[in-house]
């Protein structure tokens, strides 16, 4: 049907374009101001006709206050460290539990499961109270524990793990089993490297749940020093040198960029592994 | 009225050709079968007789008109899928008649909330309900109308997409693969349905497959296909007795046709050397055009190395002496047995033998058989 | 034959249950550590929720005691609670709406050619990868009413600008449009996953039958075909944008008078700015309800759209 319409055919792909054009126009435009006023002066900001390029270009002092005035480089390693935790604990945890939910037989088994059920019904902000007050009782508030530690477990994740490891075939756990491998050793050298497009979408959809979470460290944190990205910036809004609007949207950019570049580099295992996860 | 004529349909897909200038005309009341393995091009042909492709050169045309360029829906032929292509959210019922209304309703009469109250989308629904129930009852569906298409099996899925093709009455049938999503008994069974669904409507169908059998039992004609191009055309037994290309040859045919290499046969066979043309490379009969006797020099010898006992025939793999070949020939279960092992002579009978050339041609016996 | 299998039967089953009982010693092991942290980080938590609910417990005090469900009554009658809950259900009904259509419009324009197919998708993704904080910070000054953008625009049209956040008829809105923006991509990636599960041979059918035309199409084929997807996107979406509150804290902390308050900022409010921990538990049981039963709708919902296969 392709050369039957040419001058429909052609209509039909400008209005396309046009009207993706508009709806990219809304998608990005708050990145491109936000970019804009990072590399203006104060008064360029406050006059009254507006350019998109500065006409005096104050971008490196504006980034060099951001940097300078709060630790930007400092909740940005933050953050690293508690996504990177936080993975890496909830793997620990959930694949053994995910694996012996799906492979293996024992007492109890379904009674848990049903647990992980319910768990996936639980929102982690209605948790958020009790969980400051262990945190207030062991001492751990404003420390790195307490934006890593109510995370550990994820019943999502064990579900998500579960489910995929049901859908490696039987024979071959039994097949190591026969090679002499042990069940621990399994869960490692097979059923991990099986699982890697599941382990992935989660390490996907955990990392940026947390990396972009306000909620929590809201609450646990108010030291300046152990700040995720998300606190960082109001942190440094509501500081002096954030009273500028340059270097706040300057620090705004240096916040937002790791993980959009990160997913402009690896787009589709973002998407992929973010509507998987959201498609249970 | 509605023969199909194509003529010189060539299509490539970037570099790669697809099909290399195919032409064939198909007589009006014919059921003519596609067959050829996968990727020989078959389904885009249907496709390009459909006008779901366009083709890149060469002319289509239906009941003498060129169709090239026109839209589907506007070549009145109708075609049944693999995947049968039902629409899920609709039921059996609206299936069959989406066709009709597509056709008969205006456009406005078509939407949805306005479209009932449009004048004149009654006495239309009404005539259109009558055709639907008419084609229900004859592919035996009628009890299934309120259904949706997920409530119901394989095989009543595929009468379902029968009846969505047959309820305009078309005048060119296209089927692609219809029965491939079938088991095995269904297959058999919706094959003979088919067949006689042809009789009855009298139109002509044309029916892609990769399935020698199906394209041999239903077919009036058979156009065998291979890397884009028409190997051979006609009646199934005329395939099967005189294929004009060793590719035919082997394709038609269960179990497979022998072949065996001119070369590694000794001159001093009898039997063969006096009617071999020069040219010939290989030579080709099928498994009941030989007899097994006790070994002679004149004849190929071999030794048996399998029985296979179907009840009605026994086919005897045969490893020849002159050769790596192994030959299969066909017994009656009330002739002489054979026992693995035991040594056999070949009786080839001359007439059925074909020649073919380097180019896996027919030739040789060829004016033999003409004369 | 029985003789033999009579003696070994016993054996086979001896073995056998040791078999078993060591595979479940190693299921114990391997869900141990898991099962503890769902007691004590899941479960625990929450049971303690619902023991809070109903005392006047405030965070740091000594002593509490219980006082049935006078935090319930209370919640009953506080006009900031119902003003929260309304306006988180205006949220809802504003941006679902927005989310679902644009990014079935979005999903259906840039899967309609390949022509920049993956530059559109990714641009229309950002604002999902986006720290919603920072963003909000962004949008602040875009929403600012002199220098944001919206109102210049608004003043080359020779509009009078609105202060969007300060306005108590504007500030929901604006939030809704930043929830708007962050989530259509989304939707936009799970409406592309589902037109690409629509099968070629249906549109081919289409066509034949004589629906070829662009509203055919989309009628008969690609709206049906993408039903269970939208029922998915609005359940995702609803319960994402019932989860509001990063915005909310940035921007409006609920102001003014209440024009943007919603439940998570109330429940953040009562539980840690006033730090009265029951009457924010409270709270926070009726946030859980209500996220449950969403939550099991949705449930239900994706069990019963096994028939459309």
């Amino acid at each position: 049907m392709s050369a039957r319409r040419p001058g429909y055919q052609l209509a039909g792909r400008i209005a396309r374009h046009a009207l993706l054009a508009v709806s990219a126009t809304f998608a990005l435009l708050p990145f491109v101001w936000m970019i804009s006023l990072s590399l203006k002066p104060p008064d360029e900001i406050f006059q009254p006709d507006f350019h998109l390029w500065p006409k005096t270009f104050q971008g490196v002092e504006n980034y060099r206050v951001a940097l300078t005035a709060a630790p930007m480089l400092r909740f940005l390693l933050n953050g690293v460290f508690v996504c990177a935790t936080i993975f890496v604990l909830q793997l620990m945890v959930c694949v053994p539990c995910a694996y012996a939910l799906a492979k293996l037989r024992f007492r109890g088994r379904d009674t848990l499961f049903s647990a992980v059920l319910v768990g996936l019904l639980l929102p982690p902000q209605a948790l958020a109270i009790p969980h400051f007050v262990l945190l207030y009782g062991f001492g751990l508030l404003d420390t790195y524990a307490a934006l890593i530690l109510p995370w550990i477990i994820s019943a999502f994740g064990i579900f998500l793990l579960r489910q995929f490891f049901r859908s490696i075939p039987d024979e071959i756990i039994h097949a190591a089993r026969l090679d002499g491998l042990g069940e621990f050793e399994i869960i490692w050298r097979i059923m991990m490297p099986m699982s890697a497009p599941a382990l992935a979408a989660f390490g996907v959809f955990s990392v940026v749940a947390h990396w972009n979470d306000l909620f929590w460290p809201l609450i646990a944190v108010r030291a300046e020093d152990i700040s995720t990205p998300a606190l960082g910036i109001l942190l440094f809004r509501d500081d002096e040198a954030g009273q500028f609007l340059g270097p706040l949207m300057a620090g705004a950019t240096i916040i937002v960029a790791p993980l959009l570049l990160a997913f402009l580099l690896a787009q589709r295992r973002f998407i992929d592994g973010l509507a998987t996860t959201a498609m249970k | 009225m509605a023969e199909i004529e194509l003529r010189g349909i060539e299509k490539r897909y970037g570099e790669t050709p697809i099909l290399k200038g195919v032409s064939l005309k198909i007589k009006d009341g014919e059921f003519l079968t596609l067959v050829g393995p996968s990727g020989c091009g078959k389904s885009t042909l249907l496709r390009i007789i459909s006008g779901l492709e366009d083709q890149d050169a060469g002319e289509v045309s239906v009941g003498g008109r060129p169709v090239d360029g026109a839209r589907p829906k506007d070549r009145d032929v109708a075609m049944v899928f693999q995947s049968y292509a039902l629409y899920p959210h609709l039921t059996v019922f609206d299936n069959i008649a989406l066709p009709l209304r597509t056709r008969q309703l205006s456009f406005v009469q078509r939407l949805p909330l306005i479209g009932p109250l449009v004048p004149g989308r009654a006495g239309i629904e009404r005539s259109i309900r009558v055709e639907v129930e008419q084609a229900a009852v004859m592919l035996d569906v009628a009890q299934l109308l309120h259904r949706k298409p997920g409530e119901l099996s394989g095989g009543q899925r595929q009468r379902v997409a029968l009846g969505r093709a047959m309820v305009r009455r078309p005048t060119v049938f296209l089927m692609d693969e219809p029965l491939s999503n079938l088991d095995a008994r269904l297959r058999v069974q919706m094959r003979t349905e088919i067949t006689s669904l042809h009789r009855r409507l009298g139109v002509t169908f044309v029916y892609v497959t990769h399935d020698q059998s199906e394209a041999m039992t239903m077919a009036n004609r058979v156009a065998v296909m291979m890397a884009g191009e028409l190997l051979q055309v006609g009646p199934p037994e005329e395939l099967y007795r005189d294929p004009q290309d060793l590719r035919v040859a082997e394709m038609i045919g269960s179990p497979k046709i022998n072949i065996v290499t001119r070369a590694h046969w000794t001159d001093n066979r009898s039997v063969l050397s006096a009617a071999l043309a020069p040219q010939t490379r290989r030579l080709a009969f099928r498994p009941e055009a030989a007899v097994l006797t006790t070994p002679a020099d004149e004849l190929p010898n071999g030794t048996v190395t399998t029985l296979e006992n179907l009840g009605s025939d026994i086919f005897v793999h045969v490893a020849l002496r002159d050769g790596p070949e192994t030959v299969v020939v066909r017994t009656a279960p009330d002739e002489r047995r054979f026992s693995l092992g035991c040594t056999v002579g070949l009786k080839i009978n001359a007439a059925r033998l074909m020649q073919f050339d380097e180019a896996g041609r027919r030739c040789g016996d060829i004016e033999r058989v003409a004369a | 034959m029985s003789l033999t299998a009579s003696i070994q039967n016993p054996i086979r089953s001896v073995v056998r249950r040791r078999h078993r009982t060591r595979e479940a010693a190693i299921g114990w092991l391997a869900v141990s550590p898991a099962s503890i942290l769902l007691i004590c980080l899941l479960f625990g938590p929450a049971a303690a929720v619902i023991l809070f609910s109903f005392t006047d417990w405030q965070l740091g005090a000594a002593t509490f005691r219980f006082i049935g469900t006078e935090n319930f009554a209370a919640l009953w009658a506080d006009p900031p609670f119902w003003k929260a809950l309304i306006n988180t259900c205006l949220y809802v009904a504003i941006v679902v709406p927005g989310t679902v259509g644009l990014g079935l419009a979005a999903a259906l324009l840039i899967e309609a050619s390949p022509g920049l197919r993956g530059f559109y998708r990714a641009v229309h993704f950002l604002p999902v990868m986006s720290t919603m904080s920072a963003m909000a910070v962004v949008w602040g000054t875009m929403l600012h009413p002199s220098i944001g953008l919206v109102n210049r625009v608004l003043a080359a049209f020779g509009v009078a600008g609105i202060n969007w956040l300060r306005d108590e008829r504007t500030a929901l809105l604006a939030l809704a449009l930043i929830g708007i923006w962050q989530g259509f991509g989304f939707a936009m990636v799970l409406f592309v996953s589902g037109l690409k599960a629509v099968p070629q041979q249906l549109y081919d059918a289409a066509a034949v039958d004589g629906a070829d035309g662009l509203v055919d199409r989309l009628r008969i084929v690609t709206l049906p075909m993408l039903g269970p997807v939208t029922m998915f996107v609005i359940i995702l979406s609803a319960s994402r944008a019932f989860e509001v509150f990063d915005s909310v804290r940035v921007l409006t902390q609920g102001g003014p008078n209440y024009a943007s308050e919603v439940l998570l900022n109330r429940l953040y409010s009562e539980s840690f700015d006033y730090l009265r921990t029951g009457y924010g538990a409270a709270l926070t049981v009726v946030y859980l309800a209500i996220v449950i039963a969403l939550t099991l709708a949705q449930a239900r919902f994706i069990e019963r759209r096994v028939h459309y296969s």
